[in-house]
């Protein structure tokens, strides 16, 4: 390997810890925006409040590491990108901005009806940034971004792939939050909104399983390239994620919610890998390769700096703060009225 | 993310389409966002010192602070990492000339600034709703972090600009860069000076900021011990700050004479090279002639120079195409130097003051003025990066890329800078709204804010009437709290 795969690798880790927490994140905003009205939607959205609250900007922050070390390590194929598909990016922007906002805004609102206009635009932007991020990796994975740049503007992401992978996105984000916002309800012992969630969730399961088996088809005449990649080199993932995403839905029906979130976990996983290995060794996929594309060997160097020390100095405390989230103590301990004292 | 290439108002007579909304979008996001970059800095370091006190002394009111400041700090941390996160897609798509060139020059403290954005984004949520789930100074510990990251990401934001002022570590042989040492792009001669200067503006920013919020109640009559130190902690980091800061400045400002002696020449509003040089105060440029300046000899040598009388090399030395526009330059490097010069006046009076027995708390125009304080170095601020950005037009890179290259060609920049005004207007009044009315219900005794349609609150809260107005869910599921 060279260090150009490494930082290529690095960056990927960062696609792939987006596309799961983050994922997860914006995923939430699906089932909030089907919660229904403000009395019968009150649980679910103090759910996700709950849920998300304490994590969503760490999450967050993967998208930001994904584009440092995308403009760092391979500035040429990443202005290519931004120039190409500026309208998409805009759009995908657009959403985290309305989400984050209205999400904190949400939840100190003082009246119902300021909650229920910023609640309306957080989970309707929920929406909008995966499908356009979706959009994005579509573009590239179908060879539509040429090296030089400047591509165009709309033909570029409004094609199958593309779509394909903007509702790829949307549905694996609302997958994972359903799995994950499912366990989180009957750890807290509600019941009834465990059950609403999992009959939802398989609902979902089982449209963004199809989803993902049915777009192969398209992708094969619109993205050769990839087609080949998926269907050789990363078929053992396209399998995996297949095998994953059935047993969690087995699992969500025989109500074994905390392990289904491992399998929906891995399915997803397996889906946003297999794209990532697919496309190898293509950075943007038949214009310019992953070597073609590195910048200085210097820069990477130091990216591969930056990778390490971000292994060492963020994922302990992340993984604090994930144990915390999801540990019994944190469900049950602290009403927020008796601290401190 | 940083404060990078931004300029205001200018004619883009021959640049690319793409230049001139990509500079009135970047300013605008980037100003923005640099008000909630100075909390992110700023405020986890003041929340600290009073939560410590309350834990410490078990001071019941500095805690109540702590936790407020928290509950604010969820809202403006919020929108700060949105709004940062503009800024990074941003660099690509209005930029894409600086960042497909330079992206691996640059790049690598945008790299580190997004290592100190992870631990600042965890802790906080580890800070948050950490309350009352862990031991109480655990708890208070996860804010030394918070308070770390946002002194590494000030420097890592700051260096990028600082290169783009002494541009290093690259050879440039025609258009391709090669011989690229990112460790010295990252540690150019600018940084040290450039940081300290921004650090310390932040915390006056926050100071002021804070400290005028309490003075607005005390004016009011709130002059409860809950006032007095929510006025206090923060203006003594203000304090600190705007009687530091002038020399900072001065010593960055005789840096800029030795390195970008066309951006002094802005500042100072020299049309020719004068020895000594005189100090126009305020004035404009009109066909090259200084009209409605206050000019005082000699003093402009002492100011840039630290000299008596060395030259300030004026504008004639300056080939026409490398100009930068100096009317907006000059007057907003002046905008900055008069108001930090007023502030540190002022704080230097209060001390002064309190040390002769005499409390300003207790006068109106004292308080008066602590409440336009905050918004005056909120312009200081502003103001600051207006000169140094704009003052270094027409470049992006310091006499090696002009701004007309580094430029998106895109006309469609236009849509996007209107959305980017609507979402702005739209994120500030939503700001406002939010956080005036967790003041008010602050005041009226509620504590916890809960959602409107979260938990029916402890009985206690709805005795004491402030949730009139709230829909409370009935599905009585108070019993979880």
């Amino acid at each position: 390997m060279t260090s150009a795969d490494l930082v290529a690798a690095a960056l990927f880790v960062g696609v792939l810890a987006y596309a799961l927490f983050g994922g997860a994140d914006f995923g939430s905003g699906f089932f909030d925006l089907t919660a229904g009205g403000s009395q019968r939607g009150a649980a679910l959205r103090t759910l996700i409040d709950q849920s998300i609250g304490p994590v969503w900007e760490a999450n967050h922050v993967w998208l930001i590491y994904v584009l440092v070390m995308w403009w760092t390590g391979f500035p040429a194929a990443f202005a290519a990108t931004t120039t190409t598909l500026f309208v998409p990016m805009m759009l995908a922007l657009l959403g985290i901005v309305l989400r984050g906002a209205s999400f904190a805004f949400r939840k100190y609102a003082a009246s119902m009806a300021q909650a229920r206009l910023f609640g309306a635009i957080f989970a309707g932007s929920s929406l909008i940034t995966p499908f356009f991020l979706g959009t994005v990796a579509g573009a590239i994975a179908s060879g539509r971004v040429p090296a030089q740049g400047n591509g165009d503007l709309f033909a570029s992401w409004l094609q199958p792939t593309s779509l394909f992978g903007g509702l790829v996105a949307v549905g694996t984000c609302a997958f994972l939050a359903g799995t994950f916002l499912t366990a989180d309800a009957q750890r807290e012992g509600e019941t009834a909104l465990a059950d609403q969630l999992r009959a939802r969730t398989l609902g979902v399961g089982v449209f963004t399983g199809l989803l993902v088996f049915v777009a192969l088809v398209p992708i094969e005449r619109d993205a050769p390239t990839l087609s080949d990649g998926l269907l050789t080199r990363a078929a053992p993932l396209v399998v995996l994620s297949g095998v994953a995403g059935a047993s969690t839905l087995l699992l969500l029906l025989r109500r074994r919610f905390a392990i289904a979130r491992l399998t929906a976990v891995t399915a997803v996983a397996a889906v946003v890998l297999g794209w990532g290995v697919g496309q190898y060794p293509w950075m943007l996929v038949d214009e310019v390769t992953i070597t073609r594309a590195a910048g200085a060997p210097a820069t990477l160097a130091g990216l591969l700096v930056v990778a390490t020390l971000a292994a060492v100095v963020v994922l302990p405390p992340l993984g604090y703060l994930f144990w915390l989230t999801q540990s019994e103590q944190w469900t049950h301990a602290g009403h927020p009225g008796l601290a401190d004292s | 993310m940083g404060a990078v290439v931004t300029t205001l108002v200018l004619t883009a007579s021959d640049g690319p389409p793409g230049l001139l909304p990509a500079r009135e979008q970047m300013a605008l996001s980037l100003g923005w966002h640099i008000i909630l970059a100075c909390f992110g800095v700023a405020f986890p370091t003041m929340i600290y010192v009073v939560h410590r006190r309350g834990l410490v002394r078990g001071d019941d009111v500095a805690l109540s602070l702590a936790q407020r400041w928290a509950k604010v700090s969820a809202v403006l941390f919020a929108i700060g990492a949105v709004s940062g996160t503009v800024l990074s897609f941003e660099m690509g798509l209005l930029w894409p000339g600086l960042m497909g060139s330079f992206g691996d020059v640059l790049g690598l403290p945008f790299a580190f600034e997004g290592l100190s954005f992870f631990v600042e984004a965890i802790f906080l949520g580890l800070y948050l709703y950490g309350r009352g789930r862990m031991p109480a100074r655990r708890h208070l510990a996860l804010l030394i972090p918070m308070g770390v990251a946002g002194v590494v990401g000030t420097f890592c934001v700051v260096s990028v600009n600082a290169w783009m002022n002494n541009p290093t570590g690259f050879r440039l042989v025609g258009s391709t860069v090669s011989g690229v040492n990112p460790w010295r792009a990252m540690f150019n001669d600018g940084v040290w000076l450039q940081f300290a200067h921004m650090w310390v503006g932040a915390f006056m920013l926050v100071g002021f900021v804070v400290s005028g919020v309490y003075a607005a109640g005390m004016l009011k009559g709130r002059r409860d011990a809950h006032h007095r130190l929510g006025f206090t902690v923060p203006f003594v980091f203000a304090t600190l700050g705007a009687l530091v800061q002038p020399l900072i400045g001065h010593v960055l400002g005789l840096r800029v004479g030795n390195t970008q002696p066309s951006k002094l020449a802005a500042f100072e509003l020299a049309v020719t090279t004068e020895q000594p040089a005189p100090l126009h105060l305020g004035g404009i440029l009109v066909d090259g002639k200084v009209h409605w300046a206050l000019t005082i000899p000699d003093i402009g040598s002492l100011i840039a120079r630290n000299s008596f009388d060395k030259p300030v090399p004026g504008l004639d030395t300056i080939p026409p195409a490398d100009r930068p526009p100096v009317n907006i330059t000059h007057l907003a490097f002046q905008s900055m130097v008069g108001i930090g010069t007023l502030l540190a006046l002022v704080v230097a009076l209060f001390w002064l003051a309190r040390w002769r027995g005499r409390d300003w708390r207790e006068n109106a125009w004292f308080l008066r003025f602590a409440v336009i304080a905050g918004p005056l170095a909120v312009l200081a601020l502003e103001a600051g990066w207006v000169a140094t950005e704009v003052g270094r037009q027409p470049w992006t890179v310091w006499q090696v890329l002009r701004t007309t290259d580094a430029a998106s060609t895109n006309p469609g920049i236009w849509w996007s800078y209107a959305a980017a005004w609507i979402v702005y207007a739209g994120m500030t009044l939503g700001a406002f709204v939010v956080l005036r009315s967790m003041a008010r219900r602050w005041r009226a005794g509620e504590t916890d804010l809960p959602s409107p349609y979260g938990p029916t609150p402890p009985l206690s809260d709805l005795d004491s009437g402030i949730s009139g107005g709230r829909e409370v869910p009935a599905s009585g599921r108070g019993h979880r709290a």
